[in-house]
């Protein structure tokens, strides 16, 4: 007789009505009691599939076991052999398309919530005190060197097992607070701020040099920085905002996600005027993007007090890249999903400031090259949306501050850094890894990227050293 | 001593201040035209301003900028010894500096810091330079003698006639035309209103002109696109392809439109800054 399948257990949140006038973070995350009854749904598979459907293979029948036991303390351990950033990925990691997805009892529906219990693990141990966080076992010394260029996923990755194989790293960020995409993009009711910032505090403890303010390619381009080190790592992101190129797109009121993004999280601007740096309040709020970034510029412009946010994608709800859960919880919090509608120019008022959307009606045609079905304008379709406010959120291209900068370093055409599966690029000495390579992405699988090239990085400056 | 500290600070004129910063990274590393990105404060804005001058062997950049919104009240609060929260740079392309001949380098009120630099690099190439100057009223012309310093020739104007020639930049450069001046290049930099003008002038005169763009930025290095312009009808983010254009190419109006765009935020955010009474000097 199979035993019969509990259902998963819920985990506690903040109610859209409340949610919605603030910035905390939506999820409460689970007690001790409910990870312990979660724990326990796992089936221990003998050949689990959810290891390879992790990107950093984290061992996750063995951490649920040790939670299941109640022994938290062996769980996050044993995360951490593999992933040192656990507070970060349960929160922010597409599980339900990786470890969740291969899961036996995903067949169900109910897949084992490997991402709840990952971060239940993490926030047990954050919850003890910093001093009490148990820090990984680093190789003595070996007196190489490495920069790593962007504090973001990938570089902190890299900068991470390099440091506890004995190398000397020193992270370069262009902005002034660590943290990349994790800080500047995803907003604090996803992942608060002040998690990603005790994780850069440990790497700190390891004895990685965090150096703010600093522009490779501008301050230092990366051949300078290889007169001082042995190695250097590109983990620049996917640092520059596209745009629709259609009429009117200049008008005030009309922002990238990213610049949006930029002032509500990194510069704090919902506290304006608390905090120096203004966004504008907008009333009725287009956001046009299907991404977890159009996601949260949504959510973000609801608690900035918009009365309606629209969020308008071309094609419809099954096509959407973003994660079911953030268009779920979007969707709690009120926002209207117009689907199959193009913005194809934008009008202004006298001040020069947005006041209309000119939209078309779009149909499903034949699948592109991403095997999506193409979006095709349906002729003379064209209506106009009343909007003070739009924010652009189809995608980020690769930033030409380190190629531009960086001779003989091979980009693609659309300027992202050419590298092989372990990041080594035309240049010796230099890896890349993350968005800057592979165009806009994931946070797990930029730090994958980064967990590779630090392998790399490591025997290409033993080998060096032995030659 | 310490990053990004003042070093020394001096009053130009009302609401006009010059700080020399130590910032040996960027001091090494800036060339004319180039800007920086800082923060005073930790609830405090990111905004660009064009280095003035840097000095590699002090390890010591200028920074001159007018008072007009809570970041510079904050700023001109610092005291020598104090220190910016962040400072970041240098930023953007350096202005294209080679022997063109005679350049009119046209400044307007606080424009002239950024212009100073360019025209070092400008007289250094061998170009022979006429300056033309200006400012509302005499007390708040800036770096007039550094100016003459490096000029073959020096015109004032002020728009109350206080000194020079009472009027606008343009009627000095329409009369520099008239009376033959042979001018292979014109740099114009001050408020967007003043090089719109310059620009529609010289574009009569088929005279080349570049400008430098002052708009809207947060981090200064094409990540956000705040600071897109229309360059011949193509945007542009000032902060990486700029922040120097065809001053015939740019879409002046947009740009002065987006300047204005956060106009009541920062009323909101100057008055609250200004209770703060750390009182300059």
């Amino acid at each position: 007789m199979a035993k019969k399948i509990e259902p998963r257990v819920p985990m506690p949140e903040q109610s859209p009505k409340e949610r919605i006038r603030n910035f905390n973070e939506v999820p409460y995350g689970y007690t001790p009691e409910m990870a312990k009854k979660e724990a326990s749904r796992c089936l221990q598979c003998k050949k689990p599939k959810c290891v390879s459907g992790c990107p950093v293979e984290i061992n996750i029948p063995s951490f649920i076991g040790l939670v299941k036991e109640g022994d938290f303390g062996g769980a996050i351990k044993k995360i951490k052999e593999t992933n040192l950033l656990p507070a970060i990925c349960g929160r922010v990691c597409p599980q339900e398309t990786q470890c969740e997805e291969v899961c036996v009892l995903a067949k169900n529906g109910q897949p084992v919530a490997i991402g709840r219990l990952e971060r239940f693990c993490a926030d047990w141990e954050r919850s003890l005190g910093e001093e009490k966080i148990s820090l990984p076992k680093c190789a003595p010394p070996t007196g190489k060197k490495v920069a790593v260029v962007g504090a973001g996923p990938a570089g902190l990755t890299v900068a991470s097992d390099l440091a506890k194989l004995g190398h000397k790293v020193t992270i370069f960020e262009a902005l002034h607070k660590p943290g990349g995409v994790l800080v500047y993009g995803i907003p604090e009711f996803r992942l608060p701020k002040e998690i990603v910032f005790a994780e850069v505090r440990i790497l700190q403890k390891l004895g990685v040099e965090l150096i703010t303010n600093y522009i490779v390619g501008k301050t230092e381009t990366v051949d300078e920085l290889l007169e001082r080190y042995d190695a250097v790592f590109i983990g620049t992101g996917a640092g520059a905002p596209a745009f629709m190129r259609i009429p009117g797109e200049n008008l005030g009121g009309i922002y990238s996600a990213n610049e949006y993004l930029t002032r509500s999280n990194l510069m704090k601007a919902y506290l304006f005027p608390e905090t120096d740096t203004p966004i504008h309040r907008g009333k009725v709020v287009a956001v046009i993007g299907g991404g977890n970034v159009a996601m949260d510029s949504a959510r973000t412009a609801l608690r900035l007090g918009a009365e309606r946010v629209l969020l308008i994608y071309r094609r419809t709800r099954e096509e959407m890249p973003a994660r079911a859960e953030e268009v779920h919880h979007a969707e709690e919090e009120g926002v209207e999903f117009h689907f199959l509608t193009n913005p194809v120019r934008y009008h202004g008022d006298e001040k020069g400031n947005v006041k209309e959307m000119e939209c078309l009606k779009m149909r499903l045609g034949e699948p592109d090259s991403s095997g999506r079905p193409r979006p095709v304008p349906i002729e003379n379709s064209n209506f106009r949306l009343s909007v003070d406010t739009v924010i652009v959120a189809i995608g980020n291209l690769a930033n030409p501050i380190v190629p531009k900068s960086t001779p003989n370093l091979t980009v693609n055409k659309n300027g992202n850094i050419v590298a092989d599966e372990d990041g080594r690029t035309s240049r010796e000495g230099v890896f890349a890894g993350g968005d800057i390579v592979t165009g806009a992405a994931t946070v797990i699988s930029a730090m994958g990227a980064g967990r590779r090239a630090a392998r790399a990085i490591h025997s290409y400056i033993m080998e060096k050293s032995s030659r | 001593m310490k990053a990004f500290q003042v070093v020394k600070k001096e009053h130009l004129s009302e609401q006009v201040w010059r700080m020399k910063i130590f910032a040996p990274h960027i001091a090494k590393k800036h060339k004319a035209g180039q800007f920086v990105i800082l923060r005073v404060e930790e609830k405090g804005e990111r905004i660009p301003l064009t280095v003035a001058d840097s000095d590699s062997k002090a390890g010591v950049i200028t920074l001159i900028f007018q008072v007009v919104g809570a970041t510079t009240h904050k700023l001109s609060c610092l005291k020598e010894g104090d220190c910016l929260r962040d400072l970041v740079g240098p930023l953007g392309t350096p202005t294209h500096i080679e022997k063109y001949g005679s350049v009119v380098a046209v400044g307007g009120g606080i424009g002239i810091a950024p212009l100073y630099p360019i025209v070092k690099a400008l007289k250094a190439a061998g170009n022979r330079l006429i300056g033309i100057l200006g400012a509302r009223t005499k007390s708040l012309l800036i770096l007039e003698e550094e100016m003459r310093a490096l000029m073959d020739e020096t015109l004032i104007s002020t728009d109350d006639g206080s000194y020079g020639e009472r009027g606008v930049v343009t009627d000095v450069l329409k009369r520099l035309k008239e009376r033959g001046e042979k001018i292979d290049l014109v740099i114009a930099i001050g408020p967007a209103i003043m090089m719109k003008f310059v620009c529609a002038l010289t574009a009569e005169y088929k005279l080349p002109t570049l400008v430098s763009l002052n708009p809207i930025m947060v981090d200064g290095t094409g990540m956000c696109g705040a600071c897109r312009v229309e360059i011949g009808g193509e945007t542009k983010f000032a902060c990486v392809d700029g922040p120097e254009f065809d001053g015939h190419k740019v879409n002046w109006d947009l740009l002065m439109k987006r300047l204005r765009f956060y106009n009541e935020q920062e009323k909101v955010s100057y008055e609250l800054a200004k209770k703060c009474t750390c009182g300059g000097d």
